[in-house]
């Protein structure tokens, strides 16, 4: 038997997008599809894992971390939990919003599990699921050399969203200079707005890459978080489960590796406007104060 | 004053060129950088045309410190009777515990606390913050050493990297304590040297110290205090005795062998007398603004020095010190003399290149010269433009003058001068004295001193002495 080629994906895009759900129920449909999976959370809210554990919340790495004082005294075990179709679970945690640094909670803990052995040969997959913006080197940690080569960006048709993920695509371009991180592909979590499918094909295809699918809005979704439960466990019948076991087959085929060719900001504007997504600037009234 | 005598084979001419072809082999960028940091020495010229306190060049080997360092070596490490919390990972703490022999009196752990304290950052600290454990470390230091008589809270670069807010701890633990728990945002990576150090923690000092305290005695019409000295090689307890024997009284020294409290209430005296004017001249400002108090530089290196400063102290006062400056002057002369009669003949005409940290060369040019030593270069490590004007002065026509020197620059100078003696640091005396010329650590005095007052004098003209004509010279043998 040819040996399991590791394939490590990181899932970036704008705060509030749906990149956890969008994450957690796609790792379902892999691992439906008999794939082997760690998910790792890199973010201090740590809501990552929670639909496939079932679970409130997770013990993270940096909790555990805190608790013992150094980060040597840690075991693998005392952070790894293992969930639905054998799907294992990390979180790599971190300080509550205004203290501390959370971009280094996450180096600490992917430096953790490299050093513990937590890549298994036995994995398909590992998926880093990252908090929204890419503040500081610690959220660009998985996208740094030998660690995630392929980058899915969640979308939608608003405007905000796609400026996240020309953003994501610029952090890309950095690294992939100097190492072999490669954008894999836009996933459009649907909001719902107008010619949604056509911009979103449109934008991929100024980056140099595809929109790899689009994910309609149900709220079978909602309902199925109310469990903790992704929609493929809670109800794999529902047309929304197939629509993530296709979004993980055309994952697990996916060759279409790029490097990103980001918008000037101009450019996007022109995008957006051309979609009626923006206004046409009028440059006569900026800066101008209201009078009686 | 009237201008020094031209340094034999000095001149502007001869020094631009040595400039010149010492930038000559440095890349292109690194030359119109470097260029404006060195000059040929105009004593008449105002403001000096030296340029200073700029970002070092890449690349270039700098002798420049942090701002933490110069808050917490020269600063606040000299009070004795405060905890020093260097906060963040402990290696700020150690390398800079004890290493800057600025002496202090009383009992380790009761009346001074010359330990290095630090709150010794992990992994967690960084990633959850370390303000729980500054307060954990204030209250439990405050319980180990109940004695002391507050704390300053020092950051390392990782605290302002991650946002610790050490301003409401030190707020918070100053109320539970009831005592002094000053904030200091030290941290290593602002400003260009060292010199940015001093100023906060000045700012510090006016804002938490200054003004909080009462001397226990009356207020006198002799009171002073001394501004910037820090006790090196016991400078202070040499320099003291001095102003004492003149009729003032010293109610409180910044920050040698210093007492806060006493620093708290200097508010309150007549004069501030500032030695290091580059590492405090901002308190001193701000006590004149606040409170009137009107501040004057003096210089006590070298019996010369010492009475042009004893001279215009007298000035500030009424006729009975100015008497007692007489006297003192008149009762120290003959040992000033002997010691000059001793070691002149064996000094006359040579020659020595300083390089210090922002006050020194041009402070013991007059020390030198009451040996006749010539100074044929100085510049410093963090001065700013001040510094330099009040250098060019103090220094003959067409002398070398140089901003931040590199390593190599520095080295190429020596070789090109030949000078009987360097003065500067740690990092340079190994460098000259395998290259065979006589040095002497001029920021710890060469594990001597004091170098301050008349009592300096002696052991500073016998150092002198000891470096340059010391046999050990002719004795080793070059293998090259």
């Amino acid at each position: 038997m040819a040996e399991k080629k590791l394939r490590q994906i990181a899932i970036y895009g704008k705060g509030g997008i749906g990149k956890s759900t969008t994450t957690q129920n796609t790792v379902a449909g892999l691992a439906s599809l008999g794939k082997k999976i760690l998910i790792i959370g890199c973010d201090p809210k740590a809501d990552s894992t929670r639909l496939i554990l079932h679970a409130k919340a997770q013990t993270t790495v940096m909790d555990k971390v805190r608790e013992l004082g150094t980060v040597e005294d840690l075991e693998l075990e005392d952070v790894m939990k293992v969930g639905y179709h054998d799907v294992k679970c990390v979180e790599s945690g971190g300080p509550e919003p205004g203290v501390g640094c959370a971009g280094r909670g996450v180096i600490t803990a992917i430096n953790f599990l490299e050093e513990e052995g937590a890549y298994t040969p036995d994995l398909d997959f590992v998926f880093y699921d990252v908090l929204g913006d890419v503040v500081c080197g610690g959220f660009a940690m998985p996208i740094r050399e030998n660690k995630a080569q392929e980058i899915y960006i969640v979308v939608s048709g608003e405007m905000m969203a796609m400026y996240a993920a020309n953003n994501i695509a610029k952090g890309i371009l950095k690294y992939a200079a100097t190492g072999t991180v490669r954008l894999a592909g836009l996933i459009c979590n649907s909001r719902n707005t107008d010619c949604e499918s056509e911009l979103i094909e449109a934008l991929a295809k100024r980056l140099g890459t595809q929109m790899i699918h689009m994910i309609p809005r149900d709220n079978q979704v909602q309902r199925a978080e109310m469990r903790r439960m992704t929609v493929i466990e809670y109800s794999p019948e529902h047309k929304q489960a197939e629509e993530y076991r296709i979004l993980a087959q055309k994952i697990s085929d996916n060759k279409m590796f790029v490097i990103p060719t980001p918008l000037e900001m101009e450019d996007l504007e022109d995008l957006l406007m051309e979609f009626g997504i923006m206004e046409e600037e009028d440059e006569t009234i900026v800066g101008v104060a209201e009078t009686a | 004053m009237a201008e020094r005598k031209p340094i034999k084979g000095i001149t502007i001419e001869s020094t631009e060129k040595l400039i010149a072809e010492t930038l000559a082999e440095m890349p292109e960028k690194a030359q119109k950088k470097r260029a404006p940091h060195l000059g040929a020495n105009e004593p008449s010229a105002s403001p000096c045309a030296v340029k200073s306190n700029k970002k070092v060049v890449p690349g270039i080997m700098s002798q420049r410190g942090c701002a933490y360092a110069g808050a917490k070596g020269v600063v606040w490490g000299p009070i004795r009777d405060m905890i020093h919390i260097s906060h963040g990972p402990v290696g700020c703490g150690v390398y800079s515990w004890g290493t800057r022999r600025n002496l202090m009196q009383g009992i380790p752990g009761v009346t001074s606390f010359p330990m290095d304290f630090t709150s010794d950052f992990q992994e967690r600290d960084i990633v959850y913050g370390g303000d729980l454990k500054l307060e954990k470390l204030i209250r439990e230091a405050d319980e180990l050493f109940p004695l002391n008589k507050g704390m300053s809270v020092l950051s390392e670069c990782p605290v302002g990297l991650i946002g610790d807010d050490i301003n409401s701890t030190a707020r918070k633990m100053e109320k539970e304590l009831d005592k002094l728990v000053v904030p200091c945002n030290c941290e290593g990576f602002r400003g260009v040297s060292q010199s940015l150090g001093h100023h906060i923690s000045n700012d510090s000092i006016r804002d938490h110290i200054i003004g909080k305290f009462k001397f226990k005695e009356e207020a006198g019409p002799y009171d002073i205090a001394l501004i910037g000295d820090y006790n090196i090689g016991g400078d202070v307890w040499a320099a003291k005795p001095i102003l004492e024997e003149i009729g003032l009284t010293v109610k409180s020294v910044w920050t040698g062998d210093g007492e806060v409290e006493k620093i708290g209430a200097t508010h309150s005296v007549k004069l501030n007398l500032i030695h290091c004017y580059r590492s405090m001249n901002y308190m001193c400002k701000v006590m004149e603004e606040k409170w009137n108090i009107p501040w004057l530089e003096y210089n006590f290196f070298g019996p010369t020095k010492i009475e042009e400063s004893l001279r215009a102290i007298g000035e500030m006062f009424d006729d009975k010190i100015k008497k007692n400056v007489e006297k003192v002057i008149k009762k120290y002369k003959p040992e000033m003399k002997s010691v000059v009669d001793q070691y002149k003949p064996r000094l006359d005409g040579k020659t020595a290149m300083l390089f210090v940290g922002g006050l020194r060369p041009r402070h013991t040019i007059g020390a030198y010269e009451d040996l006749g030593i010539q100074i044929t270069g100085a510049g410093y490590e963090f001065a700013h433009q001040d510094d330099y004007d009040r250098t060019a002065p103090e220094m003959a026509k067409g002398t070398l003058i140089y901003d931040d020197v590199s390593e190599f620059e520095l080295e190429k100078f020596v070789e090109e001068l030949k000078p009987d003696l360097v003065g500067s640091g740690i990092k340079e005396k190994y460098v000259f004295q395998k290259a065979g010329i006589p040095f002497r650590q001029m920021h710890s005095w060469d594990y001597s001193g004091p170098y301050h007052g008349y009592e300096g004098f002696k052991i500073f003209a016998r150092d002198i002495d000891m470096a340059i004509n010391s046999p050990t010279w002719d004795l080793v043998k070059s293998p090259f």
